[in-house]
């Protein structure tokens, strides 16, 4: 089956293109390209605190501590920032080296911290030289670079740099439209000069024989009308049919979730594999919404995104916030690094909608035909929000049972089929569509 | 030479001048379509206000606004789990072993859970695990999801929390007075732990065993000759002749559970299968399997039983029994000394003389499947225990009262007395399910959970232990009955713990875990050994047996129902009885003689409706008023059954409340009592699936042949291919063809295979399609009106050729319709062959034809074939024209006429949030107006070809299964791939018994059944 709403998009980027033709023939958008973010240009010039090197101590930070420590907020240790202040030098590196050892010792500022800490111990670094330490702890009492809001409106509020080409857009159609006013009173004008020109130099202007008007004329013409009329009827079938062909039809279906979960981040910048979250896809007629657990394997650590993340639409404090929202729901007390038990579970809205009388399996298309998952669902790592990418109609699912090949090499499964099929078919690759995939009763029971 | 006999399926059809059976025969649709009520009134229609015009107005503002309504979707939200379990996965089932016992019914399960929910009951195949889930069994999961349970504990009839429980339970306990524990047979070895150290806590108390149906007489026999009170789990698999007087043994006779022993003998294997001879009273699923039945009344048997034992042991055989059932008799006992060990008796009297000679005989015989079989402890109530007790609560001599699992208030036989004093006694508890009857009364109702929500351990049989684990967080604030001994022994230990450890005791080379997987754990079996007994006394007793007044009453229980715990389950409500073909009712079954004698009938009204006499049932000083009656062929003459179970009325949905109730007449726990039937005016509506489908006279439904037949003929003669003239010539019908063929060599191609000779008719795969295909339920008033929506049916037949007179011949003999052999005066003569006919049983489903004709009239191909062989079924785009249903030779497509799921019309499981959770998520939920069939199963053949393909092999030669075919542990049913010759299905199907069911249509069937052979 053959979408037949097609058309529809037909016509939107008919009408696109007209007013595109419209507003982009006079004057060229306003729109700039967006100020570069200003760089945090903070630690360079920070003066490092003792004899270590700021950008060594910051390789050294995110290879051996970034996966327990943040610089700003507490993590699974505490956090770093202006630590040099709180202990001695030669206490830090003792920590560093071996702090269970310590603890059993009995340093009291030691015991102190580890009882602070939800007594985890911290793995020990003999491998870091002194000057390794000084260089992390130089990293650590750079002093914290404010945030380059307003610099130059890299977080702006959504929607601003669209208002602005709005703005714009508006003062061309204001100027166009006093073009056009000015055009006809110059018309008008002009056509008076002319009457009166002719009437003062006495030329007769012959009276306009007056015929029938055009709709009386179209009226009175039958076959005209009945041309008409059925092709009046035709297009509106014709519209009406397309129009009731999208009923129910939910692609690009994109609603707003409770959580801002941006898969451009998770699977795109980060390149998380879709199954390590949609587990059940594997085995499962579900691809499932992951628990909540399974956000907070990583999320535990990751309280906050990196500058680089914001972007011209959302900015850090926005996902940050989104990430408050996991932790409420969750349980999960980022300041003591505790479960609180206090869960509010996430109520998100459900885009893929197969009517009950589908069956559908994820573990047949995900494990046994190897698809990627994008096949159905999309560029998902490039999706702000999640939405439906294919119109999930019974003509998009055969159209592609007709032309996939079934994945047969290496499956025992398929073995005798496959040598049988193929010799019936005359053909070395089987679809499938040959396989009996389009019998109705392989997915409607 | 193939049996060419009439079958019929009802009373009726006796009646020559029956218009009704004409008129079915030529309908397929029982009902008229009611155009008449619709356009016929002339007034009405003249009066109505509303035009034409305005009509057409309506119309098209109910479409503009339907379809307006239709362009937005609902939004649907989606909830994870927070932390989700690790063994749960969406979308993928688990499965965990566990074992049933409610006091009644026992069984080794595997119960499939969805999301945490368990959905669907299995059998636990693993060795060890002997008992498979009967119907009932499959019908208790929705049992747990009946919002009329109790949900949480009651102190004197108000809410209460279990710590307010505890202090009054404590509190009356202090009180004083003979403190008893009431419960059902505790067949756990645990708990009997827990109440024995309960009863230690408080001197003189007693506990107390109460079966509400009895096998007290069985059991005292077996203590008497063994010295300890339990029941022969006899395997009939190792008996060439049983012997059956008055034992449903395929039914609830000692608990049932024997049909898998009992099938293994009676398919034919290398010329031999055993021979089944039962002599009863009621015509129960025993007899009519039974290769000779022999109708006769309690009386009769017992002075049967006793002439077989005299003529086993040598004794001579004077017996006062009438000179025909005599021979009978005397053939039979010869026929089982002949068969010396391989022969057993077995029987249902309540008498413990009859018990005793049972003993007795097959001591003597030295029955091999009596001998060393294992003793099964699911029966422990002792008769003149309970009756102590009964006379120790009315004199005030008991000052606290707990109940566990029963239900006297229901149950007794005259429970006023009991009621009474037990309103008076200082502290009374039951823990149940449900606020039941006893509930109602007592001071604290405990509401207990199910047993899919309880941790337990069950001895079912001596040695060998079986282990329930819940499959579900309790849904409502329930308390084991352990758990609350715990408490009240002061232990601090939950009861899983108590339970674990006290496990260790039996769990003898094997770790817990590993026994609550396999869910049973088999330490030393103790069979029936040794033993000794005078049994010359009890079977002169026996001989001397008195008639017990003018009708013998004998108490049975139902196939779906059984001693009534379970009333409030629509499943088995709506179940029809394997033999009277009734759902919804109880009744008293009386022979067609006395039936006319008293001027009862039974007969089919304009509807197709059965419609049936009311009877007044008198035993003793007590009276049942208005019970309907049914006119049973097979009844013994002067004797009548009536199934207990019905008429509760305590927390019982009213659609539910069906029935009388026959514990009033259970007259001292025996259930065999005098009785005397009076005909009442009115008649009762019966919801009957029998009658709408006439078959009569079209033999090649059920073939069927002897084992000589069977034996020393070629398979032509006993399952002979129907002909056809294909240019002049006989041709087989199988080569004639009007179709082009489907090929159905490639890939999988799904046939099921349905034994005839191993089909007891229990109804088992009826249950199990309920709950594996979402199947509503109608109700009463529906089912009446042949709008039942099972999809599996088991039809059930009965012959008129094996009487004991030669009747038969006669009616073979018709010639015309007046005269000596005339069949309009033949039919009315022919009284004998329905007194005592055979009964042959037939699972129905959708015969999945490769030829269907219900697939060419379908206007809008929602019914299309493949190549696997299912006939599917779209039913989204199904418009309901219901072509197909006519078209449909074997009757088995079903029309949703109503919207069963959420409709107050309909107030069964599918209308309670709670009752939905019992749906399988893989099966849709049919609407209006669309048609429904069996699917194959094809969920489950799906899911099993994609567990292959995706652990990268070949499908397993046994793994394929429907619903049906796992329920069915008697090997009745089986499932599988025809094109995989490994598979057991390829030599079924190319087996000399198969046939296809109506052969000559040709429709080529991938349902085949196998000739029945009886060893007559």
């Amino acid at each position: 089956m053959k979408k037949v709403g097609n058309h529809n998009s037909i016509l939107k980027t008919l009408f696109f293109s007209l007013a595109l033709i419209l507003t982009s023939s006079s004057v060229v958008l306003g729109q700039e390209a967006a100020p570069a973010a200003a760089a945090p240009a903070a630690e360079a010039a920070a003066a490092p605190a003792g004899a270590g090197d700021p950008v060594k101590g910051k390789a050294l930070f995110n290879t051996n501590c970034a996966a327990c420590h943040k610089l700003d907020a507490k993590s699974t240790g505490p956090a770093l920032r202006g630590v040099a202040e709180k202990h001695q030098m030669s206490w830090i590196y003792d920590w560093v080296h071996n702090s269970s050892a310590m603890i059993k010792a009995g340093d009291a500022a030691a015991v102190k911290l580890f009882e602070e800490n939800n007594k985890s111990v911290m793995t020990a670094f003999p491998q870091l030289s002194t000057a390794d330490i000084d260089n992390i702890i130089a990293y650590t009492s750079q002093p914290k670079a404010e945030p380059a809001v307003g610099a130059a409106g890299t977080a702006g509020p959504p929607g601003t740099a669209a208002s602005d080409s709005g703005i714009s857009n508006n003062a061309i159609l204001i100027a166009l439209c006093v073009v056009l006013l000015i055009l006809v009173a110059a018309l008008v004008m002009a056509n008076r000069v002319l009457t009166n020109i002719a009437a003062k130099n006495g030329i007769e202007v012959a009276p306009k024989e007056k015929s029938l008007p055009i709709w009386v004329a179209f009226a009175r013409n039958q076959f005209l009308v009945l041309v008409s009329s059925i092709l009046l009827l035709l297009a509106a079938g014709y519209f009406f049919y397309g129009w009731a062909m999208q009923v129910g039809v939910d692609q690009d279906y994109e609603p707003i979730q409770p959580i801002h979960y941006s898969h451009r981040i998770h699977a795109g910048s980060n390149g998380i594999d879709c199954k390590y979250c949609h587990s059940a896809a594997r085995v499962g007629k579900n691809a499932g919404i992951p628990s909540l657990n399974v956000c907070m394997n990583c999320h535990k650590n990751i309280s906050e995104v990196s500058d680089t993340t914001a972007t011209a639409e959302h900015s850090k404090a926005f996902y940050d916030g989104e990430i408050a929202k996991l932790y409420d729901a969750v349980g999960w007390d980022k300041s003591t690094q505790k479960y609180t038990g206090k869960t509010h579970p996430v109520k998100w809205v459900r885009i893929h909608n197969l009517p009950d009388f589908v069956y559908f399996n994820h573990s047949q298309h995900v494990t046994v035909a190897g698809i990627e998952c994008q096949t159905c669902h999309g560029p998902v790592q490039t999706f702000e929000l999640m939405k439906q990418f294919s119109p999930l109609t019974m003509g998009w699912c055969v159209n592609c049972h007709r032309k996939t090949d079934v994945k047969m090499e290496g499956n025992e499964y398929y073995a005798k089929i496959h040598d049988q099929l193929a010799k019936k078919y005359g053909v070395d690759k089987l679809t499938a569509a040959q396989m009996g995939g389009l019998e109705c009763g392989k997915c409607h029971y | 030479m193939s049996s060419n006999k009439k079958y019929w399926k009802s009373v009726e059809e006796l009646n020559e001048g029956s218009s009704i059976v004409e008129t079915l025969k030529n309908n397929e649709f029982v009902e008229e379509i009611p155009v008449e009520d619709f356009l016929g009134d002339k007034e009405a229609l003249t009066s109505s206000s509303t035009s034409r015009r305005d009509f057409l107005k309506f119309v098209g503002f109910s479409t503009a606004a339907a379809s307006l309504a239709a362009c937005e979707g609902p939004v649907h939200k989606s909830i994870p789990y927070v932390v989700q379990p690790e063994q749960i996965v969406p979308g993928v089932w688990d499965m965990y072993a566990t074992t049933f016992f409610d006091g009644f019914d026992f069984a080794n399960l595997l119960v499939k859970t969805r999301e945490g929910r368990p959905i669907k009951i299995e059998n636990n195949k693993i060795a060890g695990a002997k008992f498979s889930a009967n119907a009932r069994v499959h019908a208790s999961i929705l049992s747990m999801y009946d919002s009329m349970r109790l949900k949480q504990p009651k102190v004197n009839g108000k809410n209460a929390t279990w710590d307010e429980v505890n202090a009054a339970v404590k509190a009356g306990l202090a009180k004083g007075g003979k403190k008893v524990v009431l419960t059902g047979t505790i067949a756990s070895p645990t708990t009997q732990k827990l109440i024995n150290e309960f009863l230690a806590a408080h001197p003189g108390a007693e506990h107390i065993q109460y079966d509400a149906v009895s096998s007290s007489t069985a059991l005292d026999a077996f203590e008497q000759v063994y010295g300890e009170r339990g029941l022969v789990d006899y395997d009939f698999g190792k008996s060439d002749l049983i012997l059956s007087i008055g034992a449903d043994l395929l039914g609830d006779w000692q608990g049932g559970g024997y049909e898998n022993g009992y099938t293994q003998g009676r398919i034919p294997h290398q010329g031999k299968m055993s021979r089944h001879i039962q002599f009863e009273a009621n015509m129960t699923l025993s007899g009519a399997n039974a290769d000779r039945r022999v109708p006769m009344t309690p009386t009769q048997q017992k002075q049967a039983l006793a002439l077989v034992y005299n003529i086993v042991s040598g004794a001579g055989d004077a017996s006062s029994l009438d000179a025909k059932l005599k021979a009978e008799v005397v053939k039979a006992a010869q026929q089982l000394k002949q068969a010396g060990s391989r022969g057993v008796v077995v029987s249902g009297i309540d008498d413990k003389d009859a018990q005793l000679v049972v003993l007795g005989i097959n001591q003597t015989l030295a029955s091999q499947a009596f001998v060393n079989a294992p003793i099964r402890q699911i029966r422990k109530g002792s008769d003149s225990k309970i009756q102590a007790f009964l006379s120790d609560l009315t004199s005030g001599k008991i000052g606290s009262l707990i109940m566990s699992g029963v239900n006297p208030a229901y149950t007794l036989p005259n429970p006023q007395p009991f009621v009474d004093a037990v309103k008076k006694l200082p502290l009374s508890v039951s823990f149940t399910t449900r606020e039941d009857e006893t509930a109602e009364i007592c001071k604290v109702a405990a509401a207990a959970p199910h047993f899919l929500e309880s941790w337990g351990d069950l001895m079912l049989t001596k040695g060998t232990y079986s282990l329930t684990q819940p499959t579900i967080r309790p849904l409502f604030n329930t308390k084991q009955f352990e758990e609350s001994l715990l408490e009240w022994n002061g232990s601090q230990a939950s009861y899983y713990d108590y339970l674990r450890a006290n496990s260790a005791a039996y769990l003898v080379g094997t770790s817990w875990n590993k026994a609550v997987h396999d869910g049973v754990f088999v330490n030393a079996v103790q069979g029936v050994a040794g033993g000794a007994g005078n049994f010359s006394a009890s079977a002169s007793a026996l001989a001397g047996a008195k008639s017990l007044g003018k009708f013998e009453l004998t108490l049975y229980t139902k196939t779906g129902l059984g001693d009534g715990q379970q009333a409030n389950n629509p499943w088995l409500q709506e179940f029809p009885d394997p033999i009277t073909r009734v759902s919804w009712d109880n009744y008293v079954t009386i022979s067609k003689f006395d039936a006319d004698k008293l001027g009862l009938e039974n007969k089919i009204v304009a509807n197709g409706g059965l419609n049936g006499s009311y009877a007044t049932i008198t035993v003793g000083d007590k009276k049942l008023q208005n019970v309907p009656v049914i006119v049973q062929p097979g009844q013994a003459h002067g004797t009548i059954g009536m199934s207990v179970g019905y008429g509760r009325k305590a927390s019982m949905q009213k659609e539910m409340q069906v029935g009388i109730n026959a514990y009033a007449l259970y007259n001292a726990f025996n259930s065999v009592q005098g009785a005397d039937v009076k005909a009442e005016s009115g008649e009762h509506e019966f919801a009957c699936v029998q009658s709408q489908k006439t078959l009569m006279g079209r033999g090649d439904i059920i073939k069927e042949t002897t084992l000589d037949v069977f034996n020393k003929e070629n398979a032509e003669v006993w399952n002979p291919m129907p002909m056809v003239s294909l240019d002049h010539k006989e041709t087989p019908v199988t080569k004639v063809d009007l179709w082009e063929s489907f090929d159905s060599t490639t890939g999988h191609h799904f046939n099921l295979s349905i034994d005839l000779n191993a089909c007891t008719g229990c109804g088992a795969c009826v249950i199990a399609c309920h709950a594996e295909n979402n199947v509503p339920v109608v109700g009463k008033s529906e089912v009446r009106r042949s709008r039942d929506m099972h999809w599996l049916r088991i039809d059930r037949y009965y012959s008129s050729e094996e009487t004991f007179e030669k009747d038969n011949e006669k009616k073979d003999n018709f010639d015309g319709l007046f005269g000596d052999k005339g069949s309009l005066g033949g039919f009315g003569e022919m009284e004998l062959p329905a007194d005592n006919p055979q009964v042959a049983f037939q699972p129905v489903m959708c015969q999945h034809c490769n030829h269907a004709p219900c697939e060419t009239v379908c206007p809008v191909a929602a019914t299309s074939h493949s190549r696997q062989g299912h006939n599917h079924m779209a039913y989204n785009r199904c418009v309901g024209t219901r072509y197909c249903a006519n078209n449909c030779p074997y009757k088995v497509r079903r029309f949703n006429w109503f919207l069963y799921n959420n409709n107050e019309e309909f107030p069964f499981h599918m209308q309670d949030d709670l009752g939905r959770m019992v749906l399988n998520p893989d099966v849709n939920v049919r609407s209006r107006g669309v048609m429904e069939k069996c699917s194959f199963c094809i969920q489950k053949t799906q899911a099993t070809i994609l567990a292959a393909k995706r652990e990268g092999r070949a499908v397993g030669k046994d793994e394929f299964e429907t619903a049906c075919s796992a329920a069915c542990s008697t090997g009745s049913m089986s499932f599988g791939d025809v094109n995989n010759q490994d598979d057991p299905i390829f030599a079924l199907k190319n087996s000399d018994r198969m046939y296809h069911l109506l052969e000559h249509v040709g429709t080529q069937p991938n349902v085949f059944y196998h000739v029945k052979v009886r060893n007559v």
